[in-house]
């Protein structure tokens, strides 16, 4: 039964460890703005692509 | 939160979606309804970032044909009071742009950096519509970058009080954070380890007993000298003061309950309390969070300095230089340009003035001003450029000094809640019951005695009385929420539930700035009306577009030899006819009414009539001051002349209860007067005239028709579309109240029940464990189901 040792000790370094992350995202910013990230999530990257496509639109 | 318009004709502006007028501006078989809208259009494509028409149709708003002077940002102390960082290469700066409102708005700023490559990147923070930049200094100058952003319609505002959040507030935010998250990481640790002792523990597993029971003490060390240490602080600063405050209970069982658990588990006589402890002060943390949760994205604590602007241009031996407003000095010339705010109280010295006061004095019409008259500052110049000699400094002008007041100066005096009154009682009982249950035992048993004694404190723990306040408040803030009511913080709720005397602002409060209903004096065909409409779409004057507006005709014909003269009319050729629309001075009529308020019509040369303009109300304005005027005290302040006083006394049971004329401080004065005789004070404003009523009311409201234009500052901010369900705000208010109180009968049943054992000595940590988040629970369900159906009863939902 002195596994439980290690594993209360695995728990509770690994919850640690959840704590810690959670410091530098809150510290970092990462919860400043909910709302923009999740928009900017859906822009595509390639710019000049997408320039053919309207026009395409256009004349059909 | 992200809206799209829709198209619904043809004849829409492809960039802003505006009805086309009589001249078509064409690109890539795109119409265009100006050449601003035209002109981004061009500068998008060019530089690929036409992506910025495929997130969103009609992504643009219209151009305002005002472009503004952006001199004063060479100005370098002006430079230096804006930006964020400024090193040799690089300067970051945050700036607030009005028009961000939808997902193309983020796609093109932060994609600017391919219409100019001096801009390392930029990041949008969309709800508080603020975009962060950073640029190289040698490429590219602060005023060339907001010249960029205006030139693609994303003007930011930049004002002396600055507009753009600074993150200090979200220090104290953060600290809260850190300390729920501490407080959580304790609790869901300690409960793991708590749970074998619950649920018993054979024989061979005693060992961990006294191992769990060491590691949980170690976790309660976080949760009281960290995460719990506010309590303390606050009970101990409102014990000096002589004061009971909820938190005192609070602080006493948290102690309590970390020193008999010290005691149980060194002399190994039990596992302690610390489960119930770090549950305790887990659910109390996120009470507060709740509580303290504000609006980021909107200001509340506006004043003047963020509506007058930044720099004003002063003219010295004929040379044109901008200055910081701070450099203003009594003496100095200024330039101030079309659409310009003036700054300070000044002579008028050249030009036409044609001043607009309505957010000053609430005066609804904009006041000419002949040479040599003094302005007060405030005003917005409407026509031409003037030039103006300063008499007073900035901040001692006629509207400014308001700010000196004392009712700026000393903070509100915070109201005594509910639960403020409860837990001066629910201390003192407690004490009572657990000192009492200490000496019942004493003789007897005295280790029962300090049993009971410690058990009364641990059980009676108001949380659940100290979580119903801020779950009920929040709960109805976000009801507000959704119907365009934003309150500064979650008292103003209890507040609002005891205002008996309502005190309205006239213009732009009770009427609509937006909607002035005109009525047309004389004879007026139909063809003639849609000539006249067709000539009034032509201009940006204010009256124009109301006439435009009001006769609501789609345009047909197009103008030719089209001239304006600012500020006194507008003459066209309309499908062969001349038409002139204009004061009567401009027509050369006799000045039988001159009032400024009416547009004079002639058509070839005949006179048709002329065109009245009255204010309009809110709409439910009348239904509302009958609701209102039911046990409640109802007054007028108005800055304006009353000339509409005949048409609000039916409004208002008394007509002196109707003032007219009242200065800034007049406002401030008699709400001072109203709360002189007992009365709690219900202030609605919308202009700085109103600032001081606002603040030294107890309660100020702004009504606004858009949130994130100019308010100022108060304690809670109404759209103009919810105006008519202020009755039923009042009611979910008091409901809330109602609310609080009963989850108050709630929470005192489970401590009733929880008592019972406690002065018995009977208490254990497997109980108490199980009553309090049991008791929490039922809080936070109750208070979110009522007030939901309070809300539907009220009809916000």
């Amino acid at each position: 039964m002195n596994m439980i040792y290690f594993l209360i000790g695995c728990s509770i370094l690994l919850a640690l460890i959840f704590l810690a992350a959670f410091f530098w995202a809150s510290k970092s910013g990462q919860n400043d703005d909910t709302f923009t990230p999740a928009v900017r999530i859906l822009f595509d990257d390639e710019v000049a692509d997408k320039e053919i496509e309207i026009s395409d639109e256009d004349h059909v | 939160m992200l809206k799209e318009k829709v198209i619904s004709s043809e004849k829409q502006c492809f960039h802003c979606g505006e009805d086309i007028l009589a001249k078509k501006y064409i690109q890539d078989n795109k119409q265009f309804c100006c050449s601003g809208c035209k002109t981004i259009y061009g500068i998008l494509t060019e530089h690929n970032l036409s992506n910025y028409y495929v997130y969103n149709k009609i992504p643009g708003k219209t151009q305002s044909k005002v472009t503004s002077n952006f001199d004063y940002l060479e100005v370098r102390e002006v430079i230096s009071k804006l930006v964020d960082f400024e090193d040799d290469i690089k300067t970051i700066i945050t700036l607030y742009i009005p028009a961000i409102h939808c997902s193309s708005c983020i796609w093109l700023l932060e994609h600017i950096n391919l219409l100019q490559s001096g801009i390392y990147q930029s990041r949008i923070d969309f709800l508080k519509k603020q975009v962060s930049i950073t640029f190289k200094n040698d490429e590219l100058s602060l005023k060339q970058l907001v010249q960029l952003l205006s030139s693609i319609g994303y003007e930011p505002l930049i004002s002396l009080q600055d507009v753009v959040k600074t993150s200090q507030l979200k220090k104290t935010e953060r600290s809260l954070i850190t300390k729920i998250a501490v407080a959580g990481f304790c609790f869901g640790n300690v409960m793991l380890l708590s749970f074998p002792d619950y649920f018993g523990l054979a024989d061979f597993e005693h060992e961990f007993k006294d191992f769990f029971g060491w590691l949980n003490l170690a976790f309660s060390l976080p949760i009281v000298f960290y995460s719990g240490r506010d309590y303390f602080v606050s009970a101990w600063t409102n014990l000096k003061a002589k004061r009971l405050n909820l938190d005192f209970p609070l602080a006493l069982g948290i102690l309590v309950m970390f020193l008999r658990s010290v005691y149980e588990i060194i002399l190994q006589t039990g596992p302690g309390f610390v489960d119930t402890l770090c549950g305790l002060v887990f659910f109390l943390l996120i009470g507060k969070w709740m509580q303290e949760r504000t609006f980021h994205h909107i200001s509340f604590e506006r004043d003047y300095r963020s509506y007058f602007p930044v720099a004003v241009t002063t003219i010295t031996d004929g040379i044109e230089k901008p200055i910081p407003l701070s450099d203003l000095k009594i003496g100095d010339r200024i330039l101030i340009r079309s659409h310009e705010i003036l700054p300070a109280d000044a002579i008028l010295l050249k030009g036409e003035a044609e001043i607009d006061f309505s957010f000053v004095t609430g005066e609804s019409i904009p006041v000419k001003k002949t040479l040599g008259e003094i302005i007060y500052a405030g005003g917005r110049q409407l026509s031409a450029s003037i030039e103006m000699e300063v008499l007073k400094p900035v901040s001692q002008s006629y509207l400014t000094q308001l700010w000196n007041n004392n009712a700026f100066v000393q903070s509100k005096e915070r109201i005594k809640t509910f639960s403020d009154t409860a837990s001066r009682y629910f201390s003192i009982v407690l004490l009572c019951i657990a000192l009492s249950s200490a000496v019942f035992w004493l003789p007897t048993d005295p280790s029962k005695a300090l049993a009971s004694f410690t058990a009364v404190l641990i059980i009676a723990c108001p949380c659940a009385l100290a979580l119903s306040s801020p779950f009920t408040l929040a709960a109805v803030l976000s009801i507000f929420d959704k119907n365009r009511f934003y309150l500064k913080n979650t008292a103003i709720v209890e507040e609002l539930a005891r205002i008996d005397t309502y005190v309205f602002d006239k213009t732009g409060t009770i009427t609509n700035p937006d909607a002035a209903s005109l009525s047309f004096n004389g004879i007026i065909t139909n063809d003639q009306m849609q000539l006249v409409s067709d000539l009034a779409r032509n201009s940006g004057h204010l009256l124009s577009r109301e006439l435009a507006k009001f006769i609501n005709k789609p345009s047909v014909f197009p103008v030719q030899e089209y001239t304006e003269k600012i500020g006194r009319g507008i003459s066209g050729k309309v499908n062969g006819n001349y038409v002139k629309l204009g004061s009567s001075t401009f027509l050369n009529l006799p000045l039988n009414s001159s009032s400024n308020s009416s547009i004079h019509v002639v058509i070839n040369n005949t006179y048709v009539g002329f065109f009245v303009i009255r204010q309009q109300w809110r709409n439910g304005f009348k239904e509302l001051m009958q609701k209102l005027s039911l046990g409640s005290d109802l007054h007028l302040l108005s800055g304006d002349h009353d000339h509409e006083k005949n048409q609000l006394i039916p409004f208002f049971e008394d007509s002196r209860k109707l003032h007219f004329e009242q200065s800034p401080q007049d406002k401030l004065d008699y709400i001072q007067d109203l709360q002189k005789q007992g009365k709690k004070v219900l202030m609605f404003g919308d202009g700085l005239n109103d600032s001081g009523a606002l603040k030294q009311s107890d309660l100020g409201i702004a009504i606004t028709d858009n949130i994130n234009n100019f308010s100022p500052g108060c304690d809670a901010i109404l759209d103009g579309v919810s105006f008519n369900r202020i009755p039923q705000f009042i009611q979910q208010a008091k409901d809330g109240v109602k609310v609080i109180r009963m989850c108050f009968v709630i929470s005192l049943m489970y401590n009733t029940v929880g008592l019972y054992f406690a002065v018995q000595g009977l208490l254990s940590p497997l109980m108490a464990a199980i009553l309090m988040p049991l008791s929490t629970i039922t809080i936070i369900l109750f208070t979110s189901v009522a007030v939901r159906l309070f809300a539907r009863k009220n009809k916000l939902l």
